[in-house]
């Protein structure tokens, strides 16, 4: 990834590889310290969080129904451990094989619209998507898929331990991460970037524009069905909270909180946001979970427009 | 004579909401010409450039193309045709650098434009390319800086040389000098002339020092519709269009036409007395 920043880089000059050395350091030693199942989530919503952000801040697309995504991969895969004696490798390749699919339909009806319009369709889209899994046979009505079982990792790496499933888990984000570092840095970024930054411009150069946008969305997609796949796993639960729109609310959260069209904005948005409603929902504050992250929703629209990471980078600019 | 046309424009009409900016135009646009399109404020001149486009659907007529009917396609399809356009304000993509600003164009005919697994080193081949065409315009100095900090007649420049990337049979330039100071208007006119060679282009251009100096064949363009055709010396002679168009009366000399308001009316006018 070094390389490529030369040309199109123009951000702090503190070396992306070093840092994602480190950083990879430090989710090898993390569940030896902390709670794996807690790191788990935070890498599954991360991702989750990754792959919104990749139409929100690379294309330009603000979607307002990501969760169905998430909570399509979740159900196939966990429909499928329960029911099929599949690997788990596999079930979560079916989940994001499905959220994919969903997302090439609902991306070509939605790419047709554009700012608000785009948002309220692909809302409208994941209503439908949500009154389906509340009443579809399949998924368990209200209470969910309960007890998916982890399975054995290609048939013999137990996953119902926790070190070996944060590993796998971790494995996965990383694929996913690197995917999205790679679109972006790709051909088709490039041309996405140029669509998001003057789309009559790239029009008058002969790209489909609306052709970009749909890739893109498919991709997007089909990560965030992964993270459903693997949250699913992970939680052995896969349930309507996943495709309730307070999940596309709060992915949306995680992006602005921690920087949109920033590398890893998303990852840290998802790790405060995470650690805060882990934090809050087992204590005293548990029943104002809602109103505290609405204030901070404010707080950081407000004060740091660019999100923690674009904060930060913000202030080494300035210091150094 | 039969004439070889590259574009022509039959009937073409554009109402909003009962006004009519584009009003039963028939443009004859001859292979190899540079042909500029002149007329006041408002005449519709950029919605003209905006129904060849398909930017906007016209409300009738139609659109010949080397012959072709191409009144139904899409505005990215009439690119890939080899009619390209570049825009009255000026059009880049902001954050990113010069050199890829021209590279997104050449990129296009690469076929890798969906190629999202392959790394963005690939498109590094097209920097040769990207760089002649900078030099071209005069912006070899400027190849890595972001697009964003770039002067605004550096800008109306990169756009030209992002439409030149794409070689593009007929080349449309909506005002390509405004906003720039005079040296770099004779910069960006000698530009124009150099890049006629072996392609068409149509352009609107209110500073007529540069249209006489350009300019083929002129169509004067009053409230959408056409008041004259000719070349320079017919259509400046032309009482109507002193008239109507320059707001002269008969004993002035030719004057550029009034600007907009804006930051570079000084500079045209600077450009007047050259
Ligand atoms: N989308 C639109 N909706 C309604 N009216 C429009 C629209 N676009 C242009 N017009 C009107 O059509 C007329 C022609 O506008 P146009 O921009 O084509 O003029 P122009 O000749 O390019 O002028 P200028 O020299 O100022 O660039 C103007 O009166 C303008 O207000
Ligand atoms: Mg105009």
């Amino acid at each position: 990834m070094g390389i490529a920043e030369e040309s199109s880089m123009k951000t702090t000059r503190f070396t992306p590889s070093k840092l994602n050395l480190v950083l990879l350091l430090l989710a090898l030693v993390a569940p030896f310290v902390l709670y794996p199942v807690f790191l788990m989530k935070v890498l599954c919503f991360a991702l989750f969080a990754c792959a919104f952000n990749l139409l929100l801040g690379f294309a330009g697309l603000l979607s307002f129904g990501h969760a169905v995504f998430l909570g399509t991969g979740g159900y196939v895969t966990g429909y499928l451990m329960i029911n099929t004696g599949i690997t788990p490798e596999l079930g979560i390749l079916a989940g994001t094989l499905a959220a994919g699919l969903v997302g090439a339909l609902y991306g070509k009806l939605a790419v047709r619209r554009e700012g608000i319009y785009f948002a309220m369709v692909t809302l409208a889209l994941a209503q439908l998507a949500f009154f389906f899994y509340l009443q579809a046979p399949f998924t368990g009505g209200e209470d969910g898929l309960q007890g998916v079982p982890r399975g054995h990792l290609f048939g013999f790496i137990d996953l119902a331990n926790n070190l070996q499933m944060y590993f796998f888990v971790l494995a996965i984000f990383l694929f996913g991460f690197w995917l999205i570092q790679r679109t972006v840095h790709s051909p088709f970024g490039q041309v996405l970037k140029a669509i998001r930054e003057n789309e009559p411009r790239a029009i008058s150069l002969g790209y489909n524009v609306n052709d970009y946008k749909w890739v893109a969305f498919i991709i997007s997609a089909g990560l965030a069905g992964l993270a459903g796949s693997t949250k699913t796993l992970v939680f052995q639960l896969a349930s309507l909270t996943d495709v309730h729109w307070h999940m596309s609310g709060e992915v949306v959260l995680m992006t602005l909180v921690g920087g949109m069209g920033t590398l890893f904005g998303p990852l840290v948005g998802a790790a405060a946001i995470v650690t805060i409603q882990n934090y809050l929902s087992g204590g005293e504050l548990g029943n104002y979970i809602h109103i505290i992250m609405g204030a901070i929703f404010v707080v950081c629209v407000l004060a740091f427009r660019n999100g923690i990471v674009g904060q930060f980078r913000k202030v080494l600019k300035q210091n150094f | 004579m039969t004439q070889d046309l590259i574009l022509e424009t039959k009937n073409l009409i554009k109402a909003f909401k009962g006004f009519t900016a584009v009003d039963d135009v028939n443009l004859q646009i001859e292979r190899g010409s540079i042909h500029a399109l002149i007329g006041p404020n408002g005449a519709g001149k950029t919605t003209v450039f905006n129904l060849l486009t398909k930017y906007l659907a016209p409300t009738s007529g139609c659109l010949l193309f080397n012959g072709k009917d191409i009144t139904a396609l899409p505005s990215a399809s009439i690119a890939r045709l080899g009619i390209v356009r570049s825009f009255q304000i000026s059009a880049v993509f902001p954050n990113l650098s010069v050199l890829e600003n021209v590279r997104v164009a050449l990129q296009r005919k690469e076929g890798n434009s969906f190629h999202f697994w392959k790394h963005e080193r690939v498109l590094n081949r097209l920097n040769d390319k990207a760089m002649q065409l900078l030099d071209d315009v005069g912006l070899t100095g400027f190849a890595h800086s972001k697009t964003l900090d770039l002067p605004y007649g550096r800008k109306r420049a990169l756009e030209i040389a992002t439409t030149l990337a794409l070689d593009p049979e007929l080349m449309l330039l909506d005002e390509p000098t405004q906003g720039m100071g005079h040296e770099d208007v004779d910069v960006v006119a000698n530009l124009i002339k150099r890049v006629s060679a072996g392609r068409t282009i149509l352009m609107v251009e209110h500073n007529l020092h540069v249209v006489s100096k350009l300019a083929d064949r002129i169509t004067v363009l009053q409230r959408g519709a056409i008041l004259t055709e000719g070349d320079y010396a017919s259509v400046s002679a032309d009482p109507r269009v002193r008239e109507a168009y320059l707001g002269v009366s008969d004993d002035e000399p030719v004057a550029p036409v009034v600007q907009p308001a804006g930051p570079h009316s000084i500079d045209v006018a600077a450009g007047a007395g050259a």
